[in-house]
């Protein structure tokens, strides 16, 4: 077997063993913690008989071994188990509110990455000069300030006081693409200023990088022109730090939506899984920090597969 | 075309420095330095680190490095003054008119492309040749300069071939746009000495056979000799001495000139083994945590006391290794050692307050080697205090002392080690191990990072110490000339094993085994001809054979 | 002091601004923090410097006692995630070998989960106190500062100093007090203050949430949350405790960028 794909593969087996960790961790975090599920669903007044009966409902006389592995070969079966306030199938409510959640995040992306990529290449060209500065500063400003506290300033200018874009982004499928796009614009347009300056600093960190390299200096003592020697000789090199780039700030990006989504109403997974922390609906809670884990170890994954992919020294062993 | 291809005039070159907490200054670093090379010939800048040297080479491209601008004088290139161009007359100039040589190849060939993409790159782009006639080109220079596998080795990839070959490569890559001047910059320093010299003669023989004219920058001298017309030494930013090679190195005028033809002349009389040693090392093997493979075999040697024991070799042979295993950092496998007539444990825990003191290190980069947040005054006065429990003026008055030994003074007792030179921080570093009143002391290749002159002054301190306090030195270097100057008794290190042992006279007298004759020969002597005449010799052992 | 760039001095002024008005909340607060004084989202007024919230409380005074709330929450919870995270740190980069590998996957576990998602599944059945929240923020973050410490430390710890500190016999007090500390002081003071920061962030985001300071005990995400129907209608009493936030995390921000940037070169730690 070749290094890389021994490489590969193991990043690959590291993820998987990763993501059954974090379900251990998920699963152990809400039995060993202090506070009682079914107390806190009937309230203080509750019956002993009431409280008794639940219990014995929820599955959690039995012992916590077993409940995990339960819990485990439903999920990866695709049950999720049901909901403990409303009775729904996990699984079920998610489903719509899972692809919503991704649409939102994908649109937000689609914005973001191109525009931090972009505004990254031009904080290099004009290193230390006013561009440079200027994305400096936003950048230390927009990473002092809460995601809500965007999400409210826009929609106190753009929606209620311009009227460009509804302040609520309610989505139902039977909307168009450009109706829902229009509906979302303001959450995106927040999202995209969360991930923006991030992105785009660590992009400007990882293209000086390379640029300062002594095979640059090589480049230009061939005489090459400023495009060949950023064409042909840095961006080969500069290809897997700024897919690292992205694909951590699409990882941040996913866990941004939850807030985002409670601020404009938007009926995401994100909304779903706030909702249900308040109602301490812990099926719930478990299923949503799973898929979001998931989410997030995959992307951190994907960054290092490209990484393994784009490194000479891995793909032309000696 | 003229009969002086580089005509450089009154060049002032300044750099923008960013001093913490300040505002950015601009200084000048090279103050009106002027030359002429004619077509074909090959002019040697030297200087210490700090001279302007590489800088000035740039300059000759119209480049200048990081915050460096050029800032006044002429560089005339076949005819034009290249600094009243524009960009584009400059890049017209680059890769083809005029190439570079790095000092380290490793890092200026792009990790992500073949070699020859890059080797053929600029003779290419700038239409000197079409891309076939360029790598049928490339291959004649692969062979001429020596690269094994020359018609195939332009399609590996850069970390496939090694640092010598690397360097080679990257002169092929400077030759094939077939320019008029080649800059060289450093070219050997990174390489060990063996393969330093079988680079420096492929790029003699290449300079020859193309009939290119080179500046050839380098601190060491002796190189320089060897391949150069003219000399130019340089020293902070200022022309020195400027002359033919055969009066810079056997008639210099200057003081400067004068020390640095002449370093690395320290004599020294070997001493004879006395009875007992200090340090005895017993079949010592060792591997690294981890690892599969010993890095030392079966070691054995003697340290006598009040003398020193250098172990010599190249870069690989276990030289370091054998000092962390002297040290207990790195417990030895199988062996033992014997200090001061006792049994050392092997392992850094197991060893009492008096073994460690008994036992100094001073090491390479004084800069890493001192705590930087603690003055001189606390670098040197710790072991006073661990192990003697000296405190206030009885404390300080020795540190007075250990200053005044290491010809620093009093009035350094309280600066930090940012505020000292390279070789004041390497005094500081051996006051603090004499501090302990050491019976011996390990020094790790002490000299290496310094420059020559500097480098001489601080062998001749350890000298003059050794008399005074009577410390046996264990010698780790890969210097020959180090060696020579300061050593009693010599091991030469080869993968792992002691190739080669015993007094200074006898280890450097023939006859020699194949390692140490290689290892000997290699080392550059501050002769003409030289180079020749150990290639000759060499071609004639071979031919014997 | 001098030689402190402007932009540090006003980063100084308002986090010092701040810190006072937390401390000396009850005597600068007009009126008390669950009060009931006007009428429901009054603009501002003399009397009612910052308006009325959503149920005519003065905005003033709860943005004073909020402030008091937040600061103390995130203070706490950076002290907690300071101490162990560097102190752990530390020990493992001295130490090495199976605690050193025991300790940073533990860290690498935690550190895969998205933070909020890790403080949600653990409030979803924690009892949501303000104990509970330190604790949880503080322990959460503590896994940042300790990957830092023990970067910067296994960083020292190669230097020939710290070889030469052991080849002398030192004990590991000695290494890590003396040989190392002084020397990772500036990158963990500079990080300090932005895990200040990411802790106000934090519980500011919670309480927006409604999953971390609960009503009647104000603080600034708290408010935003109480007075975010009124964004809708125009009225922006939402905007002004965000507003808090922002600056508080930017003056900070900027004095932790002038610690950094002060001591990036060592000149003995006096410049």
């Amino acid at each position: 077997m070749s290094p890389i794909v021994k490489l590969l593969a193991q990043r690959i087996a590291l993820s998987l063993l990763l993501l059954l960790l974090i379900s251990i961790v998920i699963f152990a975090g809400t039995i060993v913690l202090p506070g009682d599920v079914a107390q806190s669903i009937l309230g203080q007044s509750a019956t002993p008989e009431a409280l008794a009966n639940l219990r014995a409902e929820l599955g959690v006389n039995d012992p916590p071994v077993q409940r995990y592995f339960a819990w485990l070969f439903g999920a990866m079966q695709g049950d999720l188990g049901t909901a403990l306030t409303s009775g729904q199938d996990i699984a079920q409510a998610l489903s719509s509110r899972f692809w919503n959640t991704l649409f939102l995040a994908f649109w937000a992306a689609v914005v973001a990455v191109p525009l931090a990529i972009f505004l990254g290449l031009l904080a290099v060209r004009f290193k230390d000069r006013w561009p440079d500065k200027m994305i400096s500063a936003v950048t230390l400003a927009s990473i002092s300030i809460p995601e809500f506290l965007i999400g409210y300033v826009l929609m106190y200018f753009i929606a209620v006081k311009l009227r460009w874009f509804p302040s609520v982004a309610m989505v139902n499928d039977n909307m168009g693409l450009f109706e829902k796009l229009n509906a979302i614009a303001l959450p995106i347009a927040v999202l995209t200023l969360v991930v923006l300056a991030h992105m785009m600093r660590m992009t400007r960190a990882a293209i000086l990088n390379v640029m300062q390299s002594a095979y640059i200096e090589t480049a230009e003592l061939k005489g090459l022109n400023a495009f060949q020697v950023i064409y042909r000789h840095a961006f080969p090199n500069a290809i897997a730090p700024i897919v690292n780039v992205v694909m951590l700030n699409l990882a941040y990006l996913v866990v941004g939506v939850v807030v985002i989504e409670v601020v404009f109403v938007y009926p995401g997974m994100g909304q779903y899984l706030v909702d249900h922390v308040s109602k301490r609906d812990v099926p719930v809670v478990q299923a949503c920090g799973l898929i979001f884990a998931a989410v997030y170890i995959g992307l951190n994954m994907i960054a290092d597969i490209v990484a393994i992919l784009s490194n000479p020294r891995l793909r032309h062993p000696k | 075309m003229s009969d002086t291809l580089l005509k450089v005039r009154d060049l002032k070159i300044g750099a923008t420095i960013y001093p913490p907490g300040e505002r950015p200054r601009d200084i000048e670093i090279v103050h009106g330095v002027s030359f002429d090379l004619a077509p074909g010939k090959v002019l040697g800048l030297i200087g210490e680190s700090g001279a302007g040297k590489s800088t000035i080479g740039l300059a000759s491209m119209a480049y200048g490095r990081g915050g460096v601008k050029i800032t006044g004088g002429e560089v005339w290139v076949n005819g034009r003054d290249i600094l009243k161009g524009s960009h584009k007359d400059i890049r017209k100039l680059r890769g083809a008119e005029v190439t570079y040589v790095s000092q380290s190849a490793a890092a200026s060939f792009n990790p992500a492309k073949k070699i020859m993409d890059q080797v053929v790159e600029a003779a290419v782009e700038q239409k000197k040749f079409s891309r076939k006639e360029a790598e049928a080109r490339a291959r004649v220079l692969f062979a001429k300069l020596g690269l094994p596998d020359p018609d195939n080795i332009g399609e590996r990839y850069p970390h496939q071939v090694s640092g010598g070959q690397l360097q080679r490569c990257m002169t092929a890559l400077a030759l094939c746009p077939e320019p008029d001047l080649v800059v060289f910059d450093e070219p050997t320093t990174a390489l060990d000495v063996t393969t330093q010299i079988d680079v420096l003669m492929a790029i003699k023989e290449a300079i020859r056979d193309t009939g290119v004219a080179a500046l050839y920058i380098t601190h060491d001298l002796a190189v320089v000799a060897q391949v150069s017309d003219d000399i130019m030494v340089l020293r902070m930013g200022n022309t020195v001495e400027y002359g033919h090679v055969d009066q810079i190195i056997n008639n210099p005028q200057e003081e400067y000139t004068k020390a640095l033809v002449s370093v690395r002349s320290i004599e020294h009389e070997e001493k004879a083994p006395t009875e007992e040693p200090v340090l005895s090392v017993r079949n010592i093997t060792a591997r690294y945590k981890g690892t599969q493979f010993d890095v030392l075999h079966n070691v054995n040697v003697d340290l006598y006391p009040g003398q020193t024991l250098a172990v010599v070799g190249e870069s690989g042979s276990g030289k370091s290794t054998l000092a962390r295993v002297i040290t207990g950092l790195l417990p030895p496998r199988e062996g033992e050692i014997e200090f001061a007539g006792r049994k050392l444990s092997p392992d850094l825990k197991g060893r009492s307050r008096e073994d460690l003191r008994e036992l100094q290190m001073i090491y390479q980069m004084a800069d890493v080697a001192m705590n930087p947040r603690q003055t001189v005054g606390t670098i040197i006065g710790r072991p006073l205090e661990f192990y003697f429990g000296m405190r206030g003026a009885e404390k300080k008055k020795r540190i007075i002392e250990l200053l005044d030994e290491i010809e620093l003074g009093e009035k350094f007792i309280d600066r930090y080690p940012a505020e000292l030179s390279g070789g004041q921080k390497q005094r500081v570093c051996i006051a603090r191990s004499l501090a302990a009143k050491p019976k011996m002391i390990i020094c790790d290749e002490v000299t290496s990072a310094l420059d020559p002159l500097v480098a001489d002054g601080i062998l001749k301190l350890l000298l003059d110490l050794q008399k005074i306090e009577d410390v046996a030195y264990l010698f780790i270097t890969h210097d020959l000339a180090t060696v020579r100057a300061i050593s009693d008794n010599i091991a030469v290190m080869y993968q792992g094993k002691v190739q080669r042992y015993g007094g200074k006279s006898k280890v450097l007298s023939p006859p020699f085994d194949d390692y140490t004759d290689l290892l000997l020969s290699s080392v550059p002597e501050m002769k003409l001809g030289w180079l020749e005449e150990v290639i000759a010799h060499r071609k004639m052992e071979s031919a014997g054979n | 002091m001098k030689n402190i760039p402007i932009s540090a001095l006003i980063g100084l002024f308002f986090t010092a601004l701040y810190f006072l008005g937390a401390i000396f909340a009850p005597l600068l607060a007009p009126y008390g923090v669950g009060e009931v004084v006007g009428d429901v989202w009054e603009p501002s007024s003399a009397d009612y410097l910052l308006g009325t919230d959503n149920i005519g409380r003065d905005l003033l005074s709860r943005m004073i006692y909020g402030g008091r709330t937040t600061i103390f929450i995130a203070t706490a919870a950076t002290v907690l995630s300071f101490t162990l995270g560097s102190v752990l740190g530390f020990f493992a980069a001295v130490m090495g070998g199976w605690i050193d590998q025991a300790l940073s996957r533990f860290v690498d576990l935690v550190m895969s989960i998205p933070t909020l998602i890790f403080a949600l599944v653990v409030l979803s059945v924690a009892p949501v106190t303000i104990p509970m929240l330190i604790l949880v923020m503080g322990l959460l973050d503590a896994t940042r500062v300790y990957r830092l410490a023990r970067a910067v430390a296994v960083d020292i710890e190669v230097m020939d100093y710290v070889e030469a500190a052991r080849l002398r016999g030192e004990k590991t007090a000695w290494i890590i007090f003396r040989e190392i500390l002084p020397n990772a002081l500036s990158p963990l003071i500079a990080e300090m203050g932005l895990r200040f920061i990411f802790a106000v962030l934090f519980v500011s985001t919670l309480s927006f949430l409604g999953l971390g300071v609960q009503p009647p005990e104000a603080d600034w995400g708290g408010i935003v949350k109480e007075n975010k129907e009124g964004i809708v209608y125009g009225i922006p009493a939402a905007l002004i405790p965000a507003f808090a936030i922002a600056t508080l995390a930017i003056s900070v921000n900027l004095v932790a960028d002038w610690v950094l940037n002060r001591t990036t070169s060592l000149k003995g730690g006096r410049g």
